[in-house]
């Protein structure tokens, strides 16, 4: 059978400013294909919290954002290897202060090339008006001694490598804030 | 069989700094990306059986009670990847203007009639084969603030996802010979001019239906390709 070679890949465009009713539809009573539940109570880990705001170039809220992510179980399992109720995907809308949360199991750490081992992590996708491409980035944990190995982080010039870890507070919850621009900018990656 | 992921083809994407666009003034990043080799969290993805769709979902005439205003349209495609091979069982979402050019969206201040048997949302999940349909109805033009006099040209979102983290995409499909495409700097963010073109639908005389709807064809192409022998499973 031969294939025709397509003349290349459809280019992205921003989601814009309307995507709620079509993606994060909970407000217009339409069923949520994911939301920022990403494991269930029978999911087996340690369950973590994670909140953070969406900011731009003069640091106010970013209100029309859709952040999704991606990781692995705790054992650093991806969905539909034998971690059933698992799927690993979240995707959050902010609100109009910018700010989104999710609720997950911790990641467990991962293969990375050359025989090196990833931190836990979450891969993380950005949507929003103004954004004509996603942009990508992930979340780190501070109190992941795997850090310092991690073969990414390593890439990233050590002044900003902040900006890919998440906090954790007092409260047992993790902060993560995403920069679009400017002072403390969020790193982010060229997939 | 492995999927590989080769970086040549991403010049088809716009830069999200284009500052024609307003908007991305002050969300562009002003550092460079760095660069990312790919690992196990890039190279796979969320996989949507079919519970996360229903038969309706992807008719979006029949969500109400009654018939929505405007041109009925039948808009289908495949979704292929860099080899032209399908991607098969991956899951599309779509989101609208109504024929008026007026989104639900509760912040969507355009003074032009809602339509309440339409709401101009759905999703579907390709065949085997990579293939899907919609059933819609033809989205208006609408004006945006971004300079003045401006107009979007018609157009519907679509959201898909691919086999992995890196062939996730949003774009929006534009319908043929639309005046407005000159002036629309989110159309124009695309600097190539066949990558420009590949966002715009054709008529299909095939897909259209006698006596009920137009037809209009949208393949979709997403990253990825098969890896062959003299290439390295990762890009590093």
């Amino acid at each position: 059978m031969s294939i025709e070679k397509p003349d290349g890949l459809t280019p992205s465009q921003t989601i814009g400013p309307f995507f709620a009713y079509g993606l994060t539809p909970r407000a217009y009573g339409r069923p949520e294909l994911a939301t920022e539940q990403v494991a269930g109570e029978s999911v087996a880990g340690e369950r973590i919290r994670i909140e953070g705001r969406v900011l731009d170039g003069d640091g106010e809220p970013v209100g029309d954002a859709m952040i999704e992510t991606w990781q692995a179980d705790s054992e650093g399992r991806f969905q539909a290897a034998g971690n059933a109720g698992f799927t690993g995907f979240g995707r959050a809308e902010a609100t109009a202060e910018g700010a989104f949360f999710f609720e997950t199991v911790r990641p467990g750490a991962l293969p990375g090339p050359n025989g090196s081992r990833q931190a836990p992590h979450l891969a993380v996708s950005i949507f929003a008006r103004g954004l004509l491409v996603r942009l990508a980035t992930r979340i780190y944990f501070d109190d992941e001694p795997g850090n310092a190995q991690d073969p990414v982080l390593a890439l990233v010039p050590a002044e900003r490598r902040g900006t890919l870890i998440a906090r954790r507070g007092a409260d047992g919850v993790f902060r993560f804030d995403i920069r679009l621009q400017g002072e403390g900018e969020t790193v982010f990656f060229d997939l | 069989m492995s999927l590989i992921f080769p970086r040549k083809g991403l010049t088809a994407h716009p830069l999200n700094n284009s500052p024609d666009y307003r908007s991305t003034l002050k969300r562009a990043p002003s550092q460079p990306l760095i660069l990312l080799p790919h690992m196990l969290s890039e190279t796979t993805g969320p996989v949507f059986g079919h519970v996360a769709v229903s038969e309706t979902d992807s008719d979006l005439t029949r969500h109400h009670a009654g018939e929505p205003l405007g041109e009925r349209i039948i808009v289908s495609g495949r979704v292929l990847d860099e080899d032209g091979r399908p991607v098969p069982h991956t899951l599309i979402e779509i989101w609208q203007a109504n024929a008026a050019g007026r989104y639900v969206h509760v912040k969507d201040q355009h003074p032009a009639p809602l339509d309440p048997n339409f709401t101009g949302a759905g999703r579907a999940l390709t065949d085997a084969e990579g293939r899907y349909r919609f059933v819609t109805i033809k989205p208006g033009a609408y004006p945006w603030r971004n300079h003045h006099n401006a107009w979007r040209p018609a157009h519907i979102h679509f959201s898909l996802f691919g086999p992995s983290f890196l062939s996730r995409v949003i774009t929006q499909m534009y319908f043929p010979g639309d005046p407005l495409f000159p002036f629309d700097p989110i159309f124009q963010s695309i600097t190539e001019e066949r990558a420009r073109n590949r966002l715009i639908s054709r008529f299909d005389l095939d897909t259209t239906q006698p006596e009920w709807a137009l037809g209009y064809r949208f393949d979709i192409v997403l990253r990825g390709r098969e890896a062959t022998p003299t290439e390295e499973p990762h890009e590093h």
